[in-house]
């Protein structure tokens, strides 16, 4: 009796020290973020014109790289400088023509491994990826918010109208620079990080609030 | 060959059939995808991935004349059955966490004196590599309708469930995304295409609990190990290596939150 006493408290032992030295080797979360970092950086290889630099992250990319939102103060700064980033349209000129529009969302090409250059002419939108936007398109993601009828629940008539200003230089900044309004927005900054330039922006900015957009009836 | 013929045959009358489920108004688009995916089940040439890698397994290859038949896949020498609802998983004798390609490829150059730098070098659909995804099909296929119960006692298993749900969602790459900017909500779509949430069990046969698969718009058969590589070609990042740590990683996060989940793999995509 008293052997397998003893018995049962050397296993109680050495099973409470494996439990301790099971715990003890499992790293700190700090230490874990700094080994996810290095397996971050030793995992990847450059291909074609993705190369390894994608995997630097900039203030917002790693505050937004968990699962619980940056701290207010961290995504004010974020949008800040967001903010700061967008480039407003040379002279004012904010639109251009919606069936090229509606092409750039149709096109989810762009800035993959295997796409031969990263120009941003050779570059779709995504945009029906994520987001309903002319209802005539069955195929839509929902990652994002509908965009059919974009412009008409705004109450944008005519764009040329003063009351229309607001949303509309929302809507470019929004395209240029998604983080300006939303530090962890799930949306591309297209014109900042140029995947997009200012005349194909110019195009999506009329699919979404010309009056005359198929988006808009 | 008649079989193939036939197989041939059932899998393009499937496509016409999906086009016109999509074409139909008042039909959902999942849908008309599951009555897609009913109609190619009869006949999935994932089994013909099947076959290969069951005749791989067993014939003597490679500078050792040797078979894969004393692959340990975790449940000891030779155990199949029940081994790929369990990985990855920390092997001893390699002292790191292994998923099932890389264990089988473990094997293929201790066993057989293959050279596993080299196989992992190799592009999918080449040589070895094709292989490998023909042995994981099979190894996959030894664990259908079981459920996935990843251990986790070990420290190393722990510590790449961490790493994995870091990797999962880091955020990098000319589009901001993540693996979670897609799968960490229910219910979302890109295109047509269901999203998974890969934070939770997202049910049987989703997911992590579907692959290996055969893609039906490129006529590929498609591990676990190259599912992972074209997401990362989709989020625009750098290229992950074979077998490379964030993919181990990102195994042990997915299959570790799919307890629970059954295997129907290998499964059949769109």
């Amino acid at each position: 009796m008293k052997q397998l006493r003893t018995t049962l408290l050397v296993a109680a032992i050495s099973a409470a020290g494996l439990l301790v030295a099971g715990c003890a080797a499992v790293p700190s979360p700090d230490e874990l973020d700094a080994q996810a970092q290095a397996m971050m950086k030793a995992s990847f290889r450059d291909q074609g014109i993705a190369k390894v630099d994608r995997i630097q992250q900039d203030l917002g990319q790693a505050a937004c790289s968990s699962d619980t939102p940056p701290p207010e103060t961290v995504a004010k700064q974020v949008e800040a400088q967001a903010l700061a980033t967008v480039r407003w349209p040379t002279g004012g000129q904010y639109f251009g023509d919606f069936v090229a529009g509606e092409r750039l969302a149709q096109s989810g090409v762009g800035m993959a491994w295997n796409n031969p250059t990263a120009d941003t002419k050779a570059n779709g939108g995504n945009c029906y990826n994520c987001h309903q936007i002319d209802k005539k398109e069955i195929s839509f993601g929902t990652i994002g918010p509908s965009l059919w009828n974009y412009g008409k629940v705004r109450g944008v008539k005519n764009v040329t109208d003063p009351a229309a200003a607001p949303i509309i230089q929302y809507t470019w900044g929004k395209l240029w620079n998604s983080k300006a309004y939303a530090a962890c927005s799930n949306m591309p900054r297209f014109g900042h990080q140029q995947i997009l330039d200012e005349g194909q922006i110019r195009n999506l900015m009329s699919l979404l609030l010309d009056p005359r957009s198929p988006v808009n009836q | 060959m008649t079989s193939t013929v036939r197989r041939g045959a059932v899998v393009g009358l499937g496509c016409v059939v999906a086009a016109a489920a999509w074409g139909q108004q008042g039909k959902t688009a999942a849908d008309g995808i599951a009555e897609y995916r009913r109609m190619l089940e009869d006949g999935n040439p994932a089994e013909l991935y099947e076959a290969k890698g069951e005749e791989l397994w067993k014939k003597a290859r490679g500078p050792k004349n040797a078979s894969l038949e004393k692959c340990d896949l975790g449940k000891g020498p030779g155990v199949v059955k029940g081994a790929f609802v369990e990985l990855p998983r920390y092997f001893s004798d390699a002292g790191r966490v292994m998923d099932l390609e890389t264990r089988l490829v473990h094997c293929m150059e201790t066993l057989q004196g293959l050279n596993a730098a080299e196989i992992a070098k190799t592009a999918f659909g080449r040589g070895e590599m094709a292989n490998v995804t023909a042995l994981a099909t099979w190894v996959a296929a030894s664990s259908r309708g079981m459920r996935f119960d990843l251990p986790t006692s070990h420290p190393e298993e722990k510590r790449f469930y961490e790493l994995g749900k870091r990797a999962f969602f880091f955020r990098g790459g000319p589009h901001d995304f993540s693996c979670a900017a897609c799968h960490a909500e229910d219910g979302k779509r890109i295109r047509l295409q269901d999203l998974p949430n890969l934070t939770k069990n997202p049910g049987d046969g989703i997911g992590f609990a579907a692959w290996p698969a055969y893609r039906v718009s490129n006529g590929q058969m498609w591990g676990m190990q190259l599912r992972l590589n074209d997401c990362y070609r989709q989020q625009r990042f750098p290229y992950p290596g074979f077998g490379s740590d964030v993919t181990i990683a990102l195994g042990s996060y997915m299959g570790i939150n799919a307890k629970g989940a059954a295997s129907i793999a290998p499964s059949i995509k769109r």
